[in-house]
């Protein structure tokens, strides 16, 4: 095994404010997001974390992007801990999530070249990385445009591009296909595998079968915080389509049938 | 070395995204300045219309009977005067009714001989002036005529003169009524322009970049959470400082034609440059503290508008406290009020106004805000790295 990621007894719980017991139907003044979530992902695959809204997927990212601190346990990338190390660990990935904007403000230029002043990146570097990627994306065009006049696809790229500015070995995508048009998804998906292809570790939520199948190496299924199964895509499914198999493992997981 | 220089990446982003702003440099910087100037000036061009007379222009009066003895006391410069008679008083009196005249004074007959026998008649002689109160000219002629009349009385029976004409009586230096009128208006004045300054961008910068989600978006780079912290800080009062710098000029470009004349003996070459640095050490930590402050605050908000409305709340206290410093006379001396965040900022410039501030009293302010400013921005730093400031649903 050649493990880059290793993820031991992860846990996190939120304490819940009366409005969000209402939302939430609970009367409990707790919700454990995360419980107790353990697993490993090697050096070059596309690990999926698959899961429904609300299973824990982004709240699992997000401690390991180290944005919140996890109540127990810990993770290691690359060797640096994301509880003790946490600017370690954020120089080692790139992250990309839906919930982080780039500032409508300033052009996709201007901040890929901001945020790579701030991973410390080389300018000849960094020129020579945007000039690549933004000719992959096809962005150049829009390179000088601000942010606030580009399309959700021309952001998501351009996002994309942002995340990947200190060229890391690992990245994790946070639902990266959620909201984008078929072409965008598409390039997207296909990225990915590019990714991988250079020999990048990738980590990937999302709650699409199809994306699992087609681009996964291998599979989480995460279900109310928990992890059900956990494998080689094909193991996991045993003989059964992924879709199938995910309900059989939920309806195991909360107990009844789904 | 690596902080510094991630400090400087994130004030650089700040400054671009307020200088590339047209319309924030306009509104922020020129605008408030610009306002100002113009308010002020209006203001001091309207004051001098209703309450001060027009110079230039004598005023405009009928007279009934007019003595020798009073006649070489009206210059033609200050009076223009018409005589008529008896039988046209009421003439007159409507024509100080319509604005046409500014007064109407009318003599008794005898009015020289009666004055002559210097109350030993059977009465005293009776003089009417009549005018209109609710013309500013004619007002001020009223009284140019009753103080001329009064003194004439008093030369009369002139038994002892107070303070001869000619000689200029106000002991006060031109320096002494320099610090009095600034130190009474400044202080005031330069905090709340600090405090507005910082409020038009802090919350912006910092609850509106949470609001949109961009602020995370740094806080998944190796930039220490304090490098941000920081970096926002310097970069936001810069703006908070040049925001206050335009109020202030406006404020000092119009004061002329707010104060009219009185403003001849005052300079602003009376402050050494010790005072001029004093002043600006005491600006700069102040305008530190504030922000830190408002970044604190707006950290904590949800939305922006939670930001500003929690900001207004402070914006009170500020000018509270900004309110004290017309109070008192002079700076407070006692060293345990420099202790008091804000307050002291103000008292310090009190004294730097009027000339009068302590050493001592200045080491201390500064240093109260800066520790102050630093303990904010460790807070800030703090709350940037807690998740249940930052994804706080
Ligand atoms: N900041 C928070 N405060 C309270 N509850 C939260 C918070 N963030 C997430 N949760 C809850 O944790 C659970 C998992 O959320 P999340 O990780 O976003 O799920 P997913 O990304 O898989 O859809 C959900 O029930 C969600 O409501
Ligand atoms: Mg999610």
């Amino acid at each position: 095994m050649n493990a880059v990621l290793t993820v031991t007894g992860l846990t996190k719980r939120f304490h819940l404010s009366a409005r969000q017991q209402r939302l939430e139907g609970t009367r409990s003044r707790e919700k454990i997001a995360v419980n107790d979530l353990s697993f490993e992902v090697d050096r070059g695959e596309i690990f999926g974390l698959l899961g429904p809204n609300g299973a824990g997927k982004t709240t699992t990212l997000r401690m390991l992007a180290t944005l919140i601190r996890p109540d127990a346990g810990d993770a290691r990338i690359d060797g640096a801990s994301i509880v003790t190390q946490p600017e370690a660990v954020r120089a080692k990935i790139g992250f990309l999530t839906s919930e982080l904007k780039l500032e409508e403000f300033f052009t996709p230029r201007y901040l890929y070249d901001f945020f790579a002043a701030l991973h410390h990146v080389e300018p000849a570097v960094c020129a020579a990385r945007r000039e690549a990627i933004f000719a992959r994306f096809g962005i150049h065009e829009f390179a000088e445009t601000k942010v606030s006049n580009l399309s959700t696809g021309m952001k998501q790229k351009a996002s994309l591009a942002i995340s990947l500015v200190h060229d890391p070995d690992i990245v994790i995508f946070d639902e990266p296909t959620n909201g984008l048009d078929v072409l965008t998804a598409r390039t997207v998906t296909d990225y990915l595998q590019e990714l991988r292809a250079q020999g990048k570790t990738i980590i990937v939520s999302t709650h699409i079968f199809s994306l699992v199948e087609k681009v996964c190496d291998r599979v989480g299924v995460i279900v109310d915080g928990r992890m059900t199964a956990c494998g080689p895509l094909a193991e996991v499914c045993a003989g059964k389509s992924l879709e199938d198999r995910f309900f059989d493992l939920y309806a195991e997981a909360v107990g009844g049938t789904a | 070395m690596n902080t510094n220089r991630n400090i400087w990446t994130i004030m650089k982003k700040e400054l671009s995204r307020f200088f590339g702003d047209r319309r924030i440099v306009i509104s922020t910087i020129l605008l408030p300045g610009l306002l100002i100037y113009i308010m002020y000036s209006f203001m001091g061009n309207a004051l001098a219309k209703n309450y001060g007379t027009d110079e230039d222009a004598p005023f405009h009066i009928a007279a009934v009977a007019l003595p020798a003895t009073i006649e070489v006391l009206l210059p033609d410069e200050a009076f223009t005067v018409e005589r008529i008679n008896r039988e046209e008083v009421e003439a007159g009196k409507e024509a100080v009714r319509a604005h046409d005249l500014d007064a109407l004074i009318v003599f008794p007959a005898n009015f020289d001989a009666a004055v002559a026998l210097m109350g030993m008649a059977d009465s005293t002689p009776q003089v009417e002036i009549y005018y209109n109160a609710s013309d500013s000219e004619s007002l001020s002629a009223y009284a140019a005529l009753t103080e001329l009349l009064d003194g004439y009385e008093a030369s009369l029976a002139n038994v002892f003169d107070v303070n001869a004409p000619g000689t200029d009586y106000n002991l006060a230096s031109d320096r002494d009524a320099t610090g009095f009128v600034f130190s009474s208006m400044l202080p005031m004045l330069l905090m709340i322009f600090l405090f507005s300054g910082c409020m038009s961008v802090a919350p912006e910068a910092i609850a509106g970049e949470k609001e949109r989600g961009t602020l995370a978006t740094i806080l998944v780079t190796p930039t220490r959470r304090g490098e941000l912290a920081i970096g926002k800080i310097l970069a936001v009062s810069i703006v908070a400082l040049l925001s206050a710098a335009s109020s202030t000029a406006g404020t000092l470009l119009s004061l002329p034609k707010l104060m009219g004349g009185v403003d001849e003996s005052m300079s602003a070459a009376y402050y050494t440059a010790g005072d001029y640095a004093a002043l600006a050490a005491v600006i700069f930590s102040t305008a530190l503290l504030l922000v830190a402050l408002i970044s604190v605050i707006s950290a904590y908000a949800k939305t922006i508008k939670e930001a500003q409305t929690t900001v207004s709340a402070l914006m009170v206290v500020v000018m509270i406290i900004a309110v004290t410093s017309m109070f008192g006379s002079g700076a407070k001396t006692q060293l345990a009020y420099y202790c008091i965040p804000l307050y002291n900022s103000v008292q310090m410039m009190v004294g730097i106004f009027s000339f009068a501030s302590l050493p001592a009293a200045f080491g201390v302010t500064v240093a109260v805000n800066l520790v102050l400013a630093a303990l904010a921005a460790y807070a800030l730093t703090r709350m940037f790295s807690s998740e249940r400031v930052m994804f706080r649903r």
